[in-house]
């Protein structure tokens, strides 16, 4: 008996200890904490499914436990022979028709919220962005504004946002859980999805299919703000003059080290077609360097210098010339100027 | 060969013996040890994983190696663990529980051996050869068709041969439930491991040609510039995905049903019950292989399939539940009012009902599409198929292992160590993976080298890694009480008060299994000899000269070739001289198939005068 009561103390303390973990999470990135359309249907489903299951284990942990205390060998009875039952029709019919019903439960709601998220009939009267994935980096194509971003995804929030995905390389699959599951990236075909965002904040997106070494360092941010602070960043970014000089001397050394090093063959800077690398029209305004690293000059100086160091297998290492510490430093003055709008992800409340 | 074969032998004349048998109870040791081995790799990899992620940021391992690892850990564990695993069991026991001498093709039995033995040492070759394949267990193209180096190259080769070797087993099987059982042992009267073992066998032979398939594409694509999955010259990668999962799938209930096979015969064995709702249990059994090929695109749910093919598939999935759920029931009622005997065996069974019922459970959350547009290839999947691999599969082994180890070995492993191996085992698997699914909520995608201190995935992290450890403890517990128990007292035939043929006969038994044919009166046959009060089965023969198959280094020798031209086609992108390794290596195995065809092998007969002279 001594070893059952364990077991189940076991159970009961690690069901505790779930519980508590289950803080639900970091805010912006758990599943848990639905901060938009297609995390709450998806929410909603998995709290109903999870109840509906959980009433099925509790009633084989019923019947389990009472097995186990009630037909287990006992002292004067070693040689007892129990009955030999060879079935029962109307039990076994029972726990076969219970089973279909719960799963019914489960199946309608389901069906419905597959078709609801599946719906892009409205796309073509609402904001699209084309989403390229890329090994290890994320390119946004704001259809028709001539807006391109990288890394960082600025939406309107209460509107459906959809969007258009493709891969450039390998798969990738898109997700933003706080916001909505996950779609993957093809490289053959476009998939379309739609977010919506209920309120402002910055949401933390990552990969979700394995796409190389630094598959776990391709980190993104949905940033949703309001829509008329939507439209004034749209206005930002469409006015931004990629010729425009830096100011203070060492930025403008580095405005001319990007030229002279023709970093532009890679990296566009204001509304272009170029996307070998990440567009950095608002580098300046970035969450965070390169997706993982901490938004400063010493991290863009430690990306420059060696890529490889932050995100290994990356396409940048090796096709640029080699950067001294001084010439690194002044490309990154210039390039943390890049800040066109001053709706960036802390006015989002990053 | 001699029967009474008790005299100490040299170890060189042991490993020829093993190298050359055509026993399947020799084979099935072959396959325990190789598998065992591969487990305790697959079991290594899996710690570096637990170790690399026990923090948060951590560099332990490089992100590239880090992708090698998981990749070989999940491909040990499926393939070159968990199938010979089975297949031990299913060579040890199957025929025993039909009654028969051996299996209907025992040259191919060894044949499979060695070719899924050849396999996976040419698999892990990688590992000292500049580097393991690193494109996921799943080796979704164009990641696969794209990796640099001959990683995956040596995926494919290695679980190409391996394959063969599996789906020679497979079917080796089928034949022998279907033409080798005893007199009176009917279809309906078969024990349930049987029953799954042969359903399992079906779904080898309909899912591994998929894999055979998908492999050769691959191969095509990366050593002969082929473009079946490069977009760019109009080839399609999501093909890919569905040939994989195609077989995938199947494979799943390939690696569970046997086991559910084990789970009713253990507790119909320590229940002293008869199985409850035996003929629902089949049924059952075969509803969940049928489905089992239904359901593929449930692991492609956020491909973009589309939400009419998403929901057939969710609904599909879903179903699957209502056979399982029958079976967990009548294992329940097999238990309800039975005589109860708790040993180690029994523990791993018992332990079982309980995971493999939140695994089911967690299933059916991931059929619903839409919810599994979150749990998709996060933490919650990978703490669900644990769930159920480990829970069901891993449980179900060790339950067989300790429940047949009398049969495989004449020893019966002792009681303590294997108490003290469950429940640390058991204890570490619910740490290591009950929070895994609440990681996955929290935002922790699968496959992730590091995650980073400010994603709140610290704890639920270190708490999964302290888990492993006591898996590992609980693993290295097993291995020293099957050591130790080698110097234990003798099993005797029937420890367990059995009730299923393979008690009738001696542990272990002789290479002839059945002196003379049993006789089988109805379902569990020894239970009706015992409690009808004679204790031992009828023979359906008289006492007569016994006809064996010869032992032949051949199927050795043939994998043997395989695995050279398996070099040759992987390095032959790198320089065409290898093409006479390749050429070379066909040419050897041809040979020997040329051999085997023409050198006339009848086998050997034993004498009615020798069996005589053998105590029963």
């Amino acid at each position: 008996m001594k070893g059952w009561m364990g077991k189940l103390r076991v159970l009961t303390l690690l069901g505790s200890i779930a519980l508590v973990l289950s803080g639900c999470g970091r805010e912006n990135l758990s599943a848990l904490i639905p901060k938009g359309y297609g995390a709450e249907t998806s929410l909603d489903l998995i709290i109903l499914t999870a109840i509906v299951m959980l009433f099925v284990l509790v009633i084989v942990m019923i019947l389990y436990v009472t097995v186990l205390i009630r037909f287990r060998k006992k002292k004067g009875k070693e040689d007892f022979v129990p009955k030999q039952v060879e079935g029962n029709k109307t039990l076994e019919t029972v726990w076969t028709v219970i089973p279909i019903i719960l799963l019914i439960i489960i199946a309608v709601p389901t069906v419905i919220a597959t078709f609801d998220l599946a719906d892009t009939k409205g796309a073509k009267d609402e904001l699209n962005v084309d989403v390229t994935g890329n090994q290890y980096w994320w390119h946004f194509n704001y259809n028709g504004q001539e807006i391109q971003t990288s890394q960082d995804l600025y939406i309107p929030t209460g509107e459906k946002v959809y969007l258009n995905m493709k891969s450039s390389d390998v798969i990738h699959s898109f997700w933003v859980p706080s916001i909505s599951g996950k779609m993957d990236v093809n490289p053959e075909n476009e998939n379309t999805m739609y977010i919506e965002a209920y309120e402002e904040g910055v949401y933390w997106g990552k990969c979700a299919e394995l796409c190389g070494p630094s598959h776990s360092l391709m980190d993104f941010k949905v940033i949703a703000v309001s829509p008329e602070e939507f439209e004034q960043w749209v206005s930002d970014m469409q006015n931004v003059d990629p010729k425009a000089v830096a100011e203070g001397e060492t930025a403008q050394e580095g405005q001319a080290l990007f030229q002279e090093n023709n970093c532009m063959g890679c990296h566009a800077i204001g509304s272009s077609p170029v996307q070998v690398g990440p567009n950095l029209t608002n580098f300046g305004d970035r969450s965070k360097v390169a997706g993982v690293l901490d938004h400063n000059k010493e991290n863009v100086m430690k990306w420059i210098m060696n890529p490889e160091s932050v995100k290994p297998g990356n396409k940048m290492t090796g096709n640029y010339p080699t950067l001294s510490e001084e010439e690194a430093s002044k490309i990154a003055d210039y390039l943390l100027q890049l800040q066109p709008s001053e709706i960036t992800p802390e006015s989002a409340g990053n | 060969m001699s029967i009474a074969a008790t005299q100490k032998r040299g170890f060189g004349a042991v490993l020829w013996d093993y190298v050359t048998t055509v026993d399947h109870k020799k084979i099935a040791h072959l396959y325990l040890f190789a598998g065992g081995l591969f487990f305790l790799i697959g079991g290594l990899e899996a710690m570096l994983i637990r170790i690399q992620l026990a923090k948060p940021d951590n560099d332990f391992l490089s992100a590239g190696l880090y992708n090698e690892v998981i990749t070989m850990h999940g491909t040990t564990m499926i393939f070159l663990a968990a199938m010979p695993l089975i297949f031990a069991l299913m060579n040890a026991v199957l025929p025993l529980q039909i009654g028969a001498r051996d299996v209907a093709f025992p040259y191919l039995n060894s044949l499979g051996f060695w070719l899924f033995m050849f396999g996976g040492i040419l698999l892990n070759c990688s590992w000292f050869l500049g580097g393991a394949p690193d494109a996921g267990w799943t080796a979704y193209a164009p990641l696969s068709t794209t990796s640099p180096g001959h990683g995956v190259d040596f995926y494919v080769m290695g679980l190409q041969i391996a394959g063969a070797g599996t789906l020679i087993g497979g079917i080796n099987f089928l034949v022998t439930v279907v033409n080798m059982r005893a007199p009176g042992m009917t279809y309906m009267r078969m024990p349930l491991f049987t029953w799954a073992s042969f359903i399992a066998s079906v779904l080898i032979l309909f899912a591994f040609p998929a894999l055979t398939v998908g492999l050769f594409l691959l191969m095509f694509d990366r050593m002969f510039g082929t473009a079946f999955f490069d977009v760019s010259l109009g080839g399609n990668t999501i093909i890919w995905e569905h040939i994989f999962w195609i077989f995938g799938h199947p494979e799943v209930y390939i690696l569970i049903l046997p086991l559910f096979g084990v789970f009713s015969d253990v507790f119909s064995t320590f229940a002293k019950k008869r199985l409850f709702g035996y003929t629902a249990m089949v049924f059952a059994t075969m509803l969940i292989a049928f489905l089992g090929f239904m359901v593929w695109a449930h692991h492609m749910f956020t491909v973009g399939l589309g939400p009419v093919a998403n929901s057939i598939f969710s609904i599909a999935t879903m179903a699957i539940a209502v056979p399982t759920g029958i079976k967990i029931f009548n294992w329940l009622a097999t238990l309800w009012g039975g005589n109860i005997t708790i040993n180690s065996a029994m523990l791993w069974a018992l332990a079982f009902i309980p995971t493999f019922t939140i695994g089911g459970m967690t299933g059916v959350m991931v059929a619903s599409v839409a919810a599994d547009y979150q749990y998709h290839d996060s933490y919650f999947v990978v703490a669900h198929f644990h769930y159920v691999i480990v829970g069901g599969t891993i449980f179900g082994i060790f339950s067989a292992l300790h429940y047949w180890w009398p049969k495989m070995f004449g020893r019966i492993l002792r009681e303590g160590l294997g108490k003290l191996t469950f429940w640390t085992f058991f204890i570490g698997f619910h740490l290591t993976f009950f929070i895994q699914h609440f990681l996955g909520l929290m935002g922790m995608p699968r496959r992730y080298w590091v995650f980073h201190s400010g994603d709140g995935l610290d704890l639920g992290n270190l708490i999964s890694t302290i888990g492993a450890f006591f898996m590992a403890f609980g693993v290295i517990v097993f291995i020293i009480n099957a050591i130790l128990t080698a110097r234990d007292a003798k099993a005797p035939a029937d420890p367990w008060d059995g009730r299923t043929l393979e008690w009738a006969t001696a542990s272990p038994p002789a290479h002839y299994n059945f002196k003379q044919t049993p006789l089988v009166r109805g379902l569990d046959p020894l239970w009706i000899e015992k409690s009808e009060g004679k204790g031992k089965m009828t023979p359906a023969e008289p006492l007569g000269e016994i006809h064996m198959p010869n032992s032949s280094f051949l199927p050795f020798l043939f994998s043997l070739g395989l695995f050279v031209a398996g070099f040759g086609f992987i390095y032959q992108t790198d320089n065409k001289a290898w093409l006479a390794v390749l050429i070379g290596g066909m040419a050897f195995s041809l040979g020997t198939m040329v051999v085997r065809s023409m050198k006339d092998d009848l086998g050997y007969h034993i004498s009615k005068e020798e069996l005589e002279r053998e105590a029963d």
